[in-house]
Order: C-alpha cells, then structure tokens, then sequence
C-alpha cells in the first residue's frame, strides 16, 4: 500500500489517537524501517507516524525504584547514561558492542524491541535485568497502559504482543539489588556492524560463592530472545565452583536449538554458548 | 504516485525548504533534490558510513534517515562542515597526513571525526579506531586516516 499521509505528533496522546483510526506504520530512528522498505520486506500502512517528536518517549529517568527508558532513548542515549553505567552495566556493554556511531545515535530502544529481531543486542540483558514493557492506546476517550513482562513480549522474528492499536511507550527495569552482578556478551565475526550470531547475558546476586535469582538470556539461538529455564535452575544458588560452572555450561549447550544459518551453523552456536557460558561464569566467580 | 510532504529546515545553517516524497531517505534528497554532492552513496544501508551527515549536532547515516524526519531540525553536510570547531583541523589533517586516496570515503570520514573531536577533544588513538568504525574505506587501510585524526586532535585550537 502507498502512504496516504505523514503525520508527526507531539504528544503520547496524539499518537495513541492517531493509531486507534486503523492503521499506522510507526517510524522511530529508521534504522531497520528502511532497509525493510528498500529490501520490500516490509510494505507501508497507509499512515506513517514519525513518533521522533514525542517528548513522553524520551529520556531515561529513575522513579521510585525502576528506571524508566523512554521508548526514544537512543543507543548512545544508553552508552552514555550514569544510571545505567551505574545500576545497569550490562546494558551499558550491550549498547557499547552496537553496531557504530552513526547507528547508536539514530537507532532507538523501542525500535529494537519492536522489530523484535531474536540477534537484537538490548533484549538478553534486559530480560536479565526483569524489565517489563510499558504498551499504550487510546480505545475511546481515554488513554490505557498496559505493562507486560519483556519475557513474554516476544512471540516470533519480528512478531510481539504487542496490538496494532497500541505503541511501546518505554521500558521499565526495576532498579537491581545491592550486590547483583550481570554479564552480557555478545559474539560476532569483528567487533563493529556485526549481527550477533549468539549473546548471552547473565544476571543474579551474589552471596558468598553462588549466585541468586540467577537469569540467564541468550541471543540469536531461538526464534525469539528467551530466558534459559533449565540452566537457571541449574546455575540457582549453589557454590560457583569448576564442576558448577561446567555443569551449567553445559546445560545451556543442552538447552537450546538453534538454526544454521549464514552466521554459523547449530553446533557451532552450542559450542559456542558452552564456552562462553563458562568464561563468563568463570569471571562472575573470580569477580 | 507518492505523497509529498512540504518540510523546513536548517541547511548548513540557511534556512531551507523543500518538497520530498515520504520514503525518500535525507540522502537521496540532498544530492539528488538539492544538489548537495560531497555526501557520497555508498551502500544505501548503514553498513559504509559515506553518507554520514549532523543532525542536531549527532552523526547520522543520511541513507537510512527519511527525509521528512529533518523537518525543523539543524542538518550539517560536509559542504558546511567548517562551521564547526575541530573541522578546520580535520580537514588539514587528512591533506598533511595523506589520508585521502580515492576520495570517496573521505566526506564521511571527516564529517565523523569532526563529530568524533566535537565529542570528545582528546580521544585515544584506539578511541579514535572505534569512532570511525562505522566508515568503510577501501583505498587507505585506515593507518593515515588515524593518523590525520590524531594530528587534528593535537593542533592548537583555532584562534576565537
Ligand atoms: C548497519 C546496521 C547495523 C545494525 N547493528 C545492530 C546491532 O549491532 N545490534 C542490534 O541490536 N541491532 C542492530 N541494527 C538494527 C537496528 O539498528 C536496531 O534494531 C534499532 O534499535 C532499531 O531502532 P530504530 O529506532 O531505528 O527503529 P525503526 O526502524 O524506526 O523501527 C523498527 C520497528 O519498530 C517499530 N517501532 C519503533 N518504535 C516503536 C514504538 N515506540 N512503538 C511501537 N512500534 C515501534 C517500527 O514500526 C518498525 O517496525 C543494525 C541496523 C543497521 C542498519
Ligand atoms: S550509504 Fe549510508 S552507510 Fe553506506
Ligand atoms: S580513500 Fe578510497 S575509499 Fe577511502
């Protein structure tokens, strides 16, 4: 379908109004919205709204005990906040590994999640962090938020929960508690502009030797971002020892069933997660 | 056909006007519609970063900016880049260090680093490396555009 007309609201309400009249291609930093147009995978709704304008969508702000990071928060808006250097430096190496300069400063954080692409590089340490996803609409006269889990806001390659009424508005991470400790890596071919090919990120408190409220998420091995059951409960509570370590390695090798694909093949995606599983863990128990 | 949309904006710091088709990236409009040249096309998808411009003083690629998103903002394209502090001395590091071979890349190189030196004045060498890593260059190997980077970083700065 061709585009029948541009609109750029200032306000939340304005654009949850302008998505509850039928269909609206929402643009944010463009960064994946273009590629798709140009490559036609994606075709245009016959109103595009360039969200970028919004002021409620911006900005990263600590309320109460969660940080809110507006849906318009840019990467570099993430490289380069002290809250979350401070309270979430997972997500702060996470934005660091991102793509380049150039991508950083356009490339937003709702635009990530809404393209829900399972190799996005935000959502394993956000699932880790147990961050939820603030949706908002406006079905009549008044406006609704809802809040879902960011583990349950995935359903499929580019595929959310998430209504075509409805727009991310922000993402909200409760603030971790004294003595979490969270790793994120992310593997890729060179170290600038590369897709990942698997990341993991891995998150608990540290008592003693063990950690937690252990959550482990991994990139690029599923059709969505997902959180590694089987090797959190696993990992759960016990001594971080070298037969620990190799047990829970090899768990997430177990747990996971990853397509070949350009980037590499299954097995090598597993023997990959098993080692870096293991290094990771390895540094969390010398940390 | 497709929709046209009227867009006013900052050009170089001239107030600019101009009529775009809504899919049109900010690249396409500039050379093709205002004639604007020095940014290069490259890969048309993020990946060389040739096409780098300033929007609101962050580097952007213009390929994947849609043109209508410049719609009351400050854009600055290598044609106006000596308006900004570190340009001047960008610009001469790459002639004195012999950074440039096919030239290509060269437009969007020295509008990253200026944003680069904006930034961050005193960059490292290996800050240096990271900043430009989403600019491509096939001709240099990258050894004298580092080089002219940090040459600029070095010189005094330009009399007030
Ligand atoms: C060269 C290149 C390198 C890249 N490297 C990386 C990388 O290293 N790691 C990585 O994770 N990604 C990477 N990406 C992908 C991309 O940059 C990110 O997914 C980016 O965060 C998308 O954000 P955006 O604001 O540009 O989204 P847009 O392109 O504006 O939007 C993406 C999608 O989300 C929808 N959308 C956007 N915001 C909202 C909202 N608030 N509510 C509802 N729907 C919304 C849009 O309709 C669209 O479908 C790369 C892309 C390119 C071109
Ligand atoms: S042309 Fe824009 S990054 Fe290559
Ligand atoms: S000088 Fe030829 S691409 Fe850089």
């Amino acid at each position: 379908m061709t585009i029948e007309r541009y609109v750029a609201p200032e306000t939340l309400e304005e654009a949850a109004a302008i998505l509850s009249q039928g269909g609206a291609t929402i643009l944010a930093g463009g960064t994946d919205l273009m590629p798709q147009v140009h490559s036609g995978k994606l075709k245009f709704k016959s109103v595009l709204m360039n969200i970028r304008r919004v002021g409620e969508l911006q900005g990263i702000s600590m309320q109460g005990g969660m940080i809110r990071i507006g849906a318009l928060a840019t990467v570099t808006d993430l490289l380069t906040s002290n809250v979350v250097r401070e309270k979430l430096p997972a997500l702060t190496e996470a934005a660091d590994q991102f793509a380049s300069d150039q991508i950083r400063n356009a490339a937003t954080v709702g635009g990530s999640l809404c393209n829900a692409s399972p190799a996005g590089d935000v959502a394993p340490p956000l699932l880790v962090y147990n961050a939820e996803v603030e949706l908002v609409c406006k079905p009549d006269s008044g406006m609704k938020v809802r809040t879902l889990p960011l583990a349950e806001f995935f359903t499929g390659p580019g595929r959310t929960r998430m209504e075509p009424n409805e727009l991310l508005a922000a993402v909200r991470v409760p603030v971790p508690k004294a003595g979490y400790v969270a790793r994120f890596v992310k593997f890729g071919t060179r170290p600038a502009l590369d897709i990942a090919t698997i990341s993991i990120a891995i998150g608990g408190v540290k008592k003693g030797r063990a950690l937690h409220e252990v959550r482990v998420a991994l990139g690029a091995v599923a059709p969505v971002p997902l959180r590694a059951a089987l090797t959190e409960a696993v990992l759960e509570g016990k001594a971080l020892d070298a037969g620990l370590i190799d047990q829970v390695a090899a768990a997430a090798r177990d747990e996971i069933k990853p397509i070949s694909d350009v980037r590499a093949s299954a097995w090598y995606r597993q023997e990959l997660v098993h080692n870096i599983v293991k290094r990771m863990l390895t540094d969390v128990a010398q940390g | 056909m497709s929709l046209k949309v009227d867009i006013s904006f900052k050009l170089n710091g001239v107030a600019r006007s101009a009529t775009v088709p809504v899919e049109t990236s900010a690249l396409e409009m500039l050379r093709d519609a205002l004639g604007f040249t020095g940014t290069k096309y490259g890969c048309g998808e993020g990946e060389c970063g040739a096409c780098t411009i300033l929007v609101d003083g962050a580097s952007l690629n213009s390929c994947l900016l849609f043109a209508v998103d410049c719609n009351g903002r400050d854009v600055v394209t290598i044609e106006g880049l000596d308006a900004e502090p570190k340009a001047e001395a960008v610009k001469k590091g790459f002639v004195d260090k012999w950074a440039v071979q096919c030239g290509f890349c060269t437009p969007g190189m020295v509008v990253q680093a200026t944003h680069l030196l904006n930034q961050n004045p005193n960059a490292t060498d290996a800050q240096i490396r990271r900043g430009i890593e989403g600019n491509l260059c096939r001709c240099t190997g990258y050894v004298k555009i580092v080089e002219a980077i940090a040459a600029a970083r070095d010189a005094a700065p330009r009399e007030a």
